[in-house]
């Protein structure tokens, strides 16, 4: 019983998250429903494994956890750098000029 | 048990694609494929096929959206698609494109029929299906036939794809350098 309660909160944050995706309206919005949406989907996973007696797809819920680690880090450095391929130099220039840090001597 | 649920996901996946085709801005449509493919991710895993459902999750939702970032920042500042030209030619070939989909599905054998492949004893499928757990000691059936009864096939196309990706990676250093060059 407590699985299937859980699993109609998860959807129904779903389709919250879907309304944010959908309706918008800037572009943020639409990253932090899909942020969302990548937590709900490994917790879904995980509930719908407990529910159908399978409590072995935790293991892909987890996988899941840190696959959608890639795709965040991708869209921070996209909208901080507007590039995805810059070399480590530029990069670390980049960061100096953002936060002149000197390492103490 | 989990009917509804299986209704939630294709409604929702339903208004996310019409919501794709209606954006026009690009980067809102490459959040937008990730959820899509989370969905995806999702339905695969709740309908039983788990291994399509980690494909998904892995190149759908993770990769696609760095590769899609990728080429968004080979692109202009100002990211809009133009007006959209022969509708009625998009529309058919999507229209034509599904057609050819549904007609192809009631090929699929009915479940639990008798005389499908998996249910012929004398068929390898028959084998997987009944001996895998025991030959090979992977509860997972597409996993056993994928690592280690056609283990040669999937190390064939690993190098496939390797090759393919190293070859992508050279043309595109190539491409770098010249514009560094260009640059100076």
């Amino acid at each position: 019983m407590k699985y299937e309660v859980t699993a109609i909160a998860l959807v129904v944050a779903l389709l919250l998250a879907l309304m944010r995706a959908v309706r918008g309206p800037t572009t943020f919005d639409r990253i932090l429903a899909v942020n969302a949406m990548g937590t709900i989907a490994v917790l879904l996973i995980a509930v719908s494994g407990f529910l159908t007696g399978r409590p072995d797809w935790l293991d892909l819920a987890l996988i899941y956890a840190l696959l959608n680690f890639i795709g965040t880090l991708a869209v921070l450095k996209f909208i901080r750098y507007r590039n995805l391929g810059l070399d480590g130099g530029l990069e670390r220039r980049h960061q100096e000029e953002m936060f002149p840090w000197k390492p103490p001597r | 048990m989990t009917d509804w649920l299986h209704l939630v996901l294709l409604i929702a996946l339903v208004v996310v694609a019409l919501d794709l085709a209606r954006l026009r801005d690009l980067f809102a449509a490459a959040m937008l494929t990730g959820f899509f493919s989370l969905l995806c991710a999702v339905y695969y895993t709740i309908v039983d096929a788990v291994d399509v459902a980690f494909t998904e999750a892995a190149v759908g939702a993770g990769l696609s959206t760095v590769l899609m970032l990728g080429a968004l920042s080979l692109l202009d500042e100002r990211v809009e698609t133009g007006r959209v030209r022969n509708r009625i030619g998009a529309l058919s070939a999507a229209l034509a494109v599904a057609a050819m989909m549904l007609y192809a599905t009631p090929d699929m054998p009915a479940y639990g029929d008798p005389t499908s492949p998996v249910n012929q004893p004398d068929r390898p499928a028959w084998r997987y299906v009944h001996q895998s757990g025991k030959e090979i000691g992977v509860p997972n059936i597409v996993t056993s036939v994928l690592a280690s009864y056609r283990g040669y096939d999937t190390l064939g196309e690993t190098n496939v794809i390797f090759t393919a990706g190293l070859a992508v990676y050279a043309l595109l250093a190539g491409v770098r350098r010249k514009r560094g060059q260009d640059a100076e």
